[in-house]
């Protein structure tokens, strides 16, 4: 007996829903973490080519070209794109998969396809979701490309959004109750009203703020995947969607738990662009500026060194000369780790992605919670481009905007070198109370001048 | 056929799997897991194919053709940038055998 042909597009969605929790569970830890998205990538493959042979589709040529084109766009940019941008390039594939399911959503229902208030509800609410997402993402993309400079704003936003939100769920529950046959304006209006309540409520939220949205609307995309897996009876899509809806929801919670922000926080309150400065005077003393060949000196006959970069550090493009220096301390028999904060990058995990890029081995690099305690036995706590993060006013300054945000405490190093700038307080206007204490010195200049200064000097003695 | 109670029981197995498999993520990976899970959910492709291959009349085409393009930049786009990340990371240790 031949087997069917849908027999075999089932099996490889099977596959494919299992591969993808494979995937997904080899991701979650360094060792395995590449061969993961190569497991999850096959079943995608199995599962893309196996679907040409579903029964009774048409237009398989104009199909192929439109993957041919998604395809080859995202390929190109996914390579090219620098790893400081990753944030945002994250957000522009998710909103490309959130109007994927938008789309589903609006040809199942212009056509009159979905029959049955289960299979219109989860349609309509997996449309207005993906389309929510599609215009949220772009948003967020255009944020942090920084297309979009100002976060528009003004009083009683989050009442329109909810008079948005509101007239889109009326359209929608008439949509359900009457069917969406003959009711095209309906459609056409539901989808407008999505994408315009995505616009108006990521308009508002601010740039530091944005990983926490990215990755909302990451498992939103999920959800509204899964719900269209209902309408299209494709169990595939229904696993995958709900897998990554709730992961994602997870993971929002974990980024903004990190960030000591709470989700209602971000959504509503529209802070965020960046903390309000403090009202209490500048902390006391004065800085005190250190040159290079000491900063050497103090490092090259260290014990333990603890590196602390910050995002400053990526924009300056100085992690391949900071892990140069560190190798050179490293061949001096120096104990060396970097510490990271869970926000040093543009999002929780992205500096690790960008020490990772420079070379730096994995199993060097602590996250706060497994390093604090270790401060206090470092010779050397080395900031670079990292501010806030060190600010130990967070511990102690109930005025301070980040008070309550958890630290790295280079302050209780024996000696803090801190590479910065110049003088200014840092990107969120705080002024940093650890550049004043008796044990940090400055070193003045550029990150990777600096550090290639720092490498010759070492390299010298 | 996925019908009614069935599909509640995929619905909410799916949920805990997602959640287990994450639950105990180090932070140094939530970024590329980030963009992992970004291309799970590219599997929107196959859904977007097929409401193309069922479609009828211009409107439709269109809009599943958009549908597909979006899909397809979502899957590829996902797995260039995760692939690329998760590259990166290396251990100081001379590759240990996996244990898992």
């Amino acid at each position: 007996m031949p087997i069917e042909a849908v027999t075999i597009v089932q099996a490889s969605y099977f596959v494919a829903a299992g591969l993808f929790i494979f995937g997904l569970k080899r991701m979650s830890s360094p060792v395995t973490a590449r061969g993961g998205i190569v497991w999850a990538g096959v079943g995608m493959v199995v599962a893309t080519l196996i679907t040409f042979l579903t029964p009774g589709m048409e237009n398989y040529g104009l199909m192929t070209v439109a993957i041919a084109i998604g395809g080859i766009i995202a390929w190109v940019t996914g390579r090219r794109v620098a790893m400081t941008d990753m944030p945002q390039m994250i957000a522009l594939y998710n909103g490309m998969g959130g109007g994927a399911a938008g789309a589903i959503a609006a040809v199942e229902l212009f056509s009159g396809e979905a029959h049955g208030a289960a299979q219109l509800t989860l349609g309509v609410l997996g449309g207005v979701i993906g389309a929510v997402s599609f215009s949220g993402s772009l948003i967020a993309f255009g944020k942090l490309q920084g297309l979009i400079k100002r976060s528009i704003r003004f009083p009683g936003f989050n009442y329109l959004n909810l008079v948005i939100l509101a007239a889109t769920l009326v359209v929608g529950a008439i949509l359900v109750v009457h069917g969406s046959g003959g009711l095209q304006g309906h459609v056409t209006l539901l989808f407008v009203l999505a994408l315009v309540l995505g616009i108006a409520m990521t308009l508002p939220i601010g740039g530091a703020d944005m990983p926490v949205v990215i990755s909302l609307y990451n498992a939103l995309t999920g959800l509204a995947v899964a719900f269209e897996g209902f309408v299209l009876d494709n169990a595939a899509m229904i696993i995958a969607g709900t897998v990554v809806g709730s992961a994602g929801t997870l993971l929002t919670q974990l980024m903004a738990k990190a960030m000591n922000r709470s989700l209602a926080n971000v959504l509503f309150s529209g802070f965020g662009e960046s903390a309000v400065a403090g009202t209490s005077d500048g902390p006391g003393g004065t800085m005190k500026s250190i040159d290079a060949a000491d900063v050497a000196v103090m490092l090259g006959f260290s014990e333990k060194v603890i590196v602390v970069p910050g995002y400053g550090m990526a924009v300056a493009q100085a992690q391949h000369k900071v892990w140069e220096l560190c190798q050179a301390l490293i061949a001096r028999g120096v104990a060396v780790k970097f510490a990271i904060h869970p926000v040093a990058g543009r999002m929780p995990g992205h500096m690790n992605v960008l020490l990772a890029e420079a070379g730096v081995p994995y199993d060097l690099i602590y996250d706060e919670g497994e390093i604090n305690a270790e401060f206090e036995t470092a010779d050397v706590a080395l900031v670079i481009g990292a501010n806030d993060v060190v600010n130990p006013s967070a511990r102690t300054d109930k005025s301070s905007p980040i008070y309550g945000m958890p630290i790295l405490n280079a302050d209780k190093a024996k000696n803090v070198i801190v590479i910065k700038r110049g003088q200014g307080a840092g990107f969120s206007g705080i002024e940093n109370a650890l550049f004043y204490l008796d044990n940090t010195r400055m070193l003045y200049g550029d990150g990777q001048a600096k550090a290639a200064e720092l490498v010759q000097a070492i390299k010298a003695l | 056929m996925i019908d009614g109670f069935i599909a509640l029981y995929i619905f909410m197995l799916a949920a805990f799997t997602g959640y287990e498999v994450i639950a105990r993520v180090p932070v140094i990976l939530h970024t590329p897991l980030m963009s992992g899970s970004n291309f799970v959910h590219g599997i929107v492709l196959v859904g977007a194919m097929v409401a193309m291959g069922r479609g009828h009349g211009t409107l439709e085409i269109t809009i599943a053709f958009v549908g597909v393009v979006l899909a397809a930049g979502n899957a590829v786009g996902g797995y260039a940038v995760t692939e690329r990340m998760l590259e990166m990371f290396k251990s100081s240790k001379p590759a240990p055998k996996a244990k898992h």
